[in-house]
């Protein structure tokens, strides 16, 4: 059924389908109206959850693990402060292989203190084990709760999801949405089936802990099933796109790429803007294009190498900033880790920190830096101000 | 009433020989029964009895962090409703856990109402990182970040009064008790865990290692706790004070000399003007509970 919903109800739309047993989550903007919503449909009885209404993120996150452990399907929302309040839980949930999804609505992280986005606040979690996914729009971010779920919950992988999306650009936008129906979501997502759970029937123990002679295995596990999660995202992607007719078989997205001598690679909303830029600039005859990446963990390096084959000039649009690197960007590493070849130009462009514009000019001005080589730098800075 | 021969802490766990809290785990699961799922956190207990692939815990159990075992049990809680279960959920948590790192958790489990029991084993320090105070750390104990020194007489703090604040919280069962009386242990995890809401335990667990006293007399020192009145068994029922254990009290000095987290108070000489604030703070509690027999 087609709607126009604001993105946080769209995103609390897709909740409601995957019903979960335990929802715990603590207000912070802009994922506010996701909870909000949620709230309602409990009180109203369209949604049959436990809403555990806790006093902070700390406790949402593992009141989550708690209810995940005990065998139930889970959901939480978070966003930037929230988030890293949740730091030392996300590590815990991953480690203890407990697939709970989350909403993350990007911000940027204090201080100064903003509210507006950027995605600082989920490459901060970059190395705790959860699967991390970025969405363009608001049907991307409702579509890839869906697949969230049975990419966690699959028993290959048994892993944390964040659903990341731009704070405002996509929480707060109307956007005429596709919303499932609830009889495919059920064939798509089948009830949540553990592996092991906490169960008076058949005592275990949950987070024991490891001396130097077993931590190091569970690591190596814990990332043998983040690789394991680059099919399962792609099986589950195109069994979506049968059912639902959306197509989300690859972990990227191409735009006009496959000719391009200059590619721009991004996440996230900004991902439009740069469609419209490119637009304007083949226009001019310029040959470039997007590679929008959909999965920052697990990183999808030999699909993007392989998108990337035969293009020398690549610029990397970071919303994110690792303070002291060279490159600047979290993403750009990333990138040309995957490429690992010195005759391509790989370049980092910080921008849109804290919620600054990103706009179609910004973008073709940006095209002019990566062709002629000037990069890893910050992007658009008021260079008055400094 | 709790089947007393039931044993769900298994043999074979790495505490020291005559610790408290080990003997409190053994004591707490015959209470609760077998239909019992335990939230535990980062500490003593935590580490002797699950060092993995090994565990002492007949039941089901989990640990996360150090502070987030009474938000756990929310959440296993709240998982257990949905799902219609019939487990009790209890948590087991250090003072440190409990009194400092994971009052916001703990606060807010017991605001919400869940249905769990919470139980504190008082060890009356952090004993797993190497004996450093707590907020449950009696005044005046030497503890590594409470030394006593040419300025200092230890811990220069009174213990915090965590039944009081639970009880502020309105649960409706507080109650503290010591390994030295086991089956007052086993009666009061009993109750609490009939008792709709969210209830709180405190028992006092004398640790051998931490305190300084040799092993076999851990009982011994429990006893003295509370002929002292330096610790008062007694029952919050709905926020009224009941069944307060009475002694004929003792000098707080016995207590004191037994353990060499005091001995500083007899060294060179006897310190009578910090041991008279000691036994300042026994006779108020005695005040207070109403713990002296009168004969
Ligand atoms: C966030 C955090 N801070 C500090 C620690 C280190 N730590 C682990 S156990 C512990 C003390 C435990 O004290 P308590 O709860 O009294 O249990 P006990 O060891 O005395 O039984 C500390 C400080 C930790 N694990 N996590
Ligand atoms: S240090 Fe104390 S609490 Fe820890 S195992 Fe030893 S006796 Fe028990
Ligand atoms: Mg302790």
């Amino acid at each position: 059924m087609k709607k126009i919903l604001e993105g946080s109800h769209a995103i609390a739309e897709a909740v409601r389908l995957v019903k979960p047993e335990v929802i715990s989550a603590y207000p912070i903007t802009p994922q506010t109206h996701i909870v909000e919503r949620l709230a309602e449909m409990v009180a109203d009885g369209d949604l049959d959850s436990e809403y555990i209404c806790v006093e902070s993120e700390f406790s949402a996150l593992s009141a989550c693990l708690g209810a995940s452990a005990a065998g139930s399907r889970v959901y939480s929302a978070t966003s930037s402060q929230g988030l890293l309040f949740m730091a030392e839980v996300c590590f815990n949930v991953a480690g203890m292989r407990q697939p709970v999804v989350m909403s993350i609505a990007n911000r940027a992280v204090s201080a100064p203190l903003s509210i507006w986005n950027d995605q600082q606040d989920s490459i901060c979690l970059r190395d705790s084990g959860w699967i991390q996914l970025y969405a363009e729009d608001v049907q991307e971010t409702l579509d890839l709760h869906l697949i969230a779920y049975r990419v966690a919950e699959d028993h290959k992988v048994l892993l944390p999801v964040f659903v990341c999306f731009d704070g405002f650009i996509i929480s707060h936008t109307y956007e005429p949405v596709d919303i499932p129906d609830e009889k495919d979501v059920k064939a798509y997502l089948p009830a949540y089936v553990p592996v092991n759970k906490l169960d008076a029937d058949d005592p275990l123990s949950m987070g024991m802990y490891a001396t130097p002679e077993y931590y190091m295995e569970f690591r190596y596990e814990n990332d043998q099933a983040m690789t394991r999660s680059l099919d399962v995202f792609k099986q589950a992607g195109k069994e979506f796109k049968d059912l639902f007719g959306r197509d989300y078989s690859e972990l990227i997205e191409e735009y006009r790429l496959s000719d391009a001598k200059i590619a721009i690679i991004a996440m996230g909303s900004v991902c439009g803007t740069i469609k419209d830029a490119i637009d304007v600039m083949r226009a001019q005859g310029r040959e470039v294009g997007l590679l929008k990446i959909r999965a920052y963990r697990p990183f999808p390096a030999e699909d993007i190498k392989k998108a990337l084959s035969g293009i020398k000039k690549i610029g990397v649009l970071e919303k994110n900033i690792s303070l002291g690197s060279r490159m600047k960007g979290a993403v750009g590493l990333e990138i040309k880790d995957a490429l690992d070849d010195s005759s391509v130009s790989v370049l980092s462009y910080v921008a849109g920190l804290g919620g600054r514009d990103i706009r179609i000019e910004d973008v073709i001005k940006m095209t002019d830096a990566i062709e002629a080589g000037n990069g890893d730098c910050f992007f658009g800075l008021r260079e008055e101000l400094i | 009433m709790a089947d007393r021969s039931l044993e769900l802490e298994d043999c074979g766990h790495r505490a020291c020989g005559g610790c408290g809290p080990a003997l409190a785990a053994r004591l707490i699961l015959k209470g609760a029964g077998e239909r019992s799922i335990i939230c535990a956190s980062t500490g003593c207990m935590e580490v002797f009895s699950t060092p993995y692939p090994q565990t002492a815990w007949k039941v089901p159990w989990i640990h996360s962090l150090f502070q987030n075992t009474a938000a756990v049990a929310s959440g296993v809680e709240a998982a257990l409703k949905r799902q219609g279960r019939d487990e009790h959920v209890l948590c087991i948590c250090g003072d440190g856990a409990t009194f400092d790192i994971g009052v916001l958790c703990i606060s807010g489990a017991f605001e919400r109402g869940h249905n769990i029991t919470y139980i504190c084993y008082d060890n009356e320090a952090y004993m797993n990182t190497g004996i450093q105070r707590s907020g449950a750390t009696p005044f005046d104990a030497n503890t590594t970040t409470s030394p006593a020194g040419k300025l200092s007489h230890g811990n220069s703090r009174p213990k915090k009064d965590m039944p009081q604040i639970l009880a502020a919280h309105g649960a409706p069962y507080v109650a503290t008790c010591s390994i030295a009386y086991p089956n007052d242990i086993i009666r009061k995890v009993e109750r609490a865990v009939k008792t709709d809401g969210p209830c709180y335990i405190q028992i006092h667990t004398p640790c051998c290692t931490g305190w300084g006293f040799d092993g076999a007399k851990t009982i011994e020192l429990g006893k003295l706790a509370i002929e002292t009145g330096l610790w008062v068994n007694f029952e919050i029922v709905n926020g009224k004070t009941e069944k307060v254990k009475k002694v004929k009290r003792k000098p707080v000095e016995e207590y004191l000399r037994a353990q060499k987290r005091f001995a500083h108070l007899f060294k060179p000489s006897v310190n009578t003007e910090e041991i008279a604030k000691i036994q300042a703070i026994a006779d108020a509690n005695a005040e207070k509970y109403g713990i002296d027999l009168k004969i």
